[in-house]
């Protein structure tokens, strides 16, 4: 009994260990098949319209799914998106679930430290939304007394708000627009701060309830504001941030990104 | 004690004890837990789940006691709406009926122009009310099984004496009941506790709201959900020797006697 029980476990042993260089193996070399990068996916935060959003019929689409694949069609790549939720988009990168950020993501220093990034693809301001009866005409510390801010939660927004008003008023975080703006709807959040492109689409021109801009558009402090939207890569990726460098400029050049630019924001 | 701690020091020599706080220094530089901000906000992550949990808890209690005996009627219009209420919260997820309560009353209308809306439009009171019909619906589980186990001879004995149903229940059954359910509802705050984590999915800033901030703020997972969990570590620890303590007085005269 003894010696059999001993013989199945040294078989058993013996398949574990070819199991495992099998699969050891198997594994390097979809490693080194991903390093070279013929096939890229981004890591991206759904819904942030009109950055990212779904077509009523379930379709990813925004500027940054369309930018992203022209890039693609650039350096001639095929690409694939993976939806993530912002506060766990960074960790999600550097766990290697996606190769790259393209998620209206801002360059800046905390950020810095963790990833790569591109150069910069846009650069858009923030801004305070409210409900169109709001009495409030301009964001400073002696008015917001007592308010309820809504943010995304990690978001640079998040920050900006928590240090210069955490003390004064009360900041919500949420994990994702989408709770924000039905809990505004609800008349739980007084004033919300988010990206304007964002703010306009979800809030100036919903139909459900009346919104308007509270204050001037906010792109400084440099500190929270950085140098715009990058796309954000593990650090070692060099390599591919100069290919990104490269296929953003090319598709400035070929007119290709202002196409893209006008059907999201228009003409300015 | 001081002569000792001399002995100590010569014998390492002074270099290694630099080296052990240089080390010290370098392994809290870099850190992003242990500052004064990042631990104000695990404080008052800690206040809120404490406050959550505890009202819940006594509210949840208060609630069941009635309940259990409803629950325990031999009148089946009595037991049964009983019945339905614990199925229902016991069959449905704590984060479901948390989503229901939250974002699904505002689609009640005219709810904002309400007395109630003051209340309801905090993040605080929708996930209290969740949490206390969950546990009520527990609780009240948990003591119906321990008044319905209640020793035949006891019934009996109360009877004898000539005792009413209502006298009975007071002095006889719940008594004998309440330290017969004393470890499963021990079990039952153990869980409410880990199960108010999931408060932060409607902006509260309880301890896991705070490690998702800090989570957020800092991309630093590892350590922010690591020292998270080493509170509610300490709180678990906290309550189960409560308990323990409580079942030592109450249940004493169920250890086997030692002389």
């Amino acid at each position: 009994m003894l010696f059999d029980g001993l013989f199945l476990t040294g078989s058993i042993m013996k398949n574990i260990i070819f199991i495992s260089i099998t699969a050891a193996s198997l594994a390097i070399g979809h490693v080194q098949a991903r390093d070279s990068y013929d096939h890229i996916r981004f890591g991206v935060d759904v819904p942030y319209e009109p950055m990212e959003y779904r077509t009523p019929d379930g379709e990813l689409t925004g500027f940054d799914i369309d930018l992203g694949n022209a890039l693609c069609e650039q350096m001639e790549v095929t690409c694939e998106w993976v939806e993530q939720q912002w506060d766990g988009i960074i960790p999600g990168l550097l766990a290697r679930n996606y190769d790259a950020i393209m998620s209206s993501m801002t360059i800046n220093e905390e950020r810095r430290a963790q990833v790569l990034f591109s150069d910069s693809y846009l650069t858009v301001p923030s801004a305070w939304f409210g409900p169109v009866d709001t009495a409030l005409e301009e964001v400073n510390e002696s008015n917001l007394k007592g308010l309820i801010l809504g943010v995304q939660r990690g978001t640079l927004q998040d920050n900006y708000a928590t240090d210069l008003y955490g003390d004064i008023a009360t900041v919500r975080r949420y994990a994702s627009v989408d709770d924000m703006l039905l809990d505004m709807e609800a008349d739980r959040v007084d004033i919300v701060f988010v990206n304007y492109p964002v703010g306009k689409t979800t809030l100036l021109d919903s139909e459900r309830s009346e919104y308007r801009v509270i204050g001037d558009m906010i792109n400084e402090p440099y500190k929270y504001f950085g140098d715009g939207l990058a796309i954000a890569l593990r650090p070692r990726d060099e390599a591919l941030a100069e290919r990104f460098n490269e296929a953003i400029a090319a598709v400035k050049e070929d007119g290709t990104y202002d196409r893209i630019h006008e059907r999201y924001f228009g003409e300015e | 004690m001081c002569g000792y701690k001399n002995v100590t020091t010569s014998a390492l020599g002074g270099n290694e004890m630099l080296d052990i706080s240089a080390w010290f220094n370098d392994l809290l530089a870099g850190n992003l837990i242990f500052t004064p901000t990042t631990l104000g906000y695990y404080w008052e992550g800690l206040v809120t789940t404490t406050q959550l949990v505890f009202l819940s808890l006594i509210a949840g209690l208060v609630l069941a006691v009635p309940l259990a005996i409803m629950r325990s009627s031999k009148h089946k219009w009595i037991s049964l709406p009983i019945y339905f209420y614990t199925y229902v919260f016991r069959g449905t997820p704590l984060l479901i009926q948390l989503y229901i309560i939250y974002y699904g009353v505002v689609f009640i209308d005219g709810i904002q122009e309400t007395f109630l809306w003051p209340l309801l439009r905090e993040a605080f009171y929708p996930a209290l009310l969740a949490f206390t019909l969950n546990t009520a619906a527990y609780t009240t589980e948990i003591f119906r099984g321990a008044i319905k186990t209640t020793s035949k001879g006891e019934i009996e004995a109360a009877r004898a004496y000539g005792m009413s149903d209502s006298l009975m229940m007071r002095r006889i059954i719940l008594p004998s009941a309440f330290r017969r359910a004393l470890p499963a509802y021990g079990n039952e705050v153990i869980f409410m506790l880990h199960a108010s984590a999931i408060a932060s999915v409607v902006t509260l800033m309880d301890l896991t709201g705070a490690a998702r901030f800090v989570y957020a703020r800092f991309y630093a997972p590892f350590e922010a959900f690591l020292f998270v969990a080493a509170i509610y570590l300490c709180l678990t620890f906290a309550i189960l020797y409560f308990f323990r303590f409580l079942e030592k007085k109450l249940l004493a005269h169920l250890r086997p006697q030692t002389n």
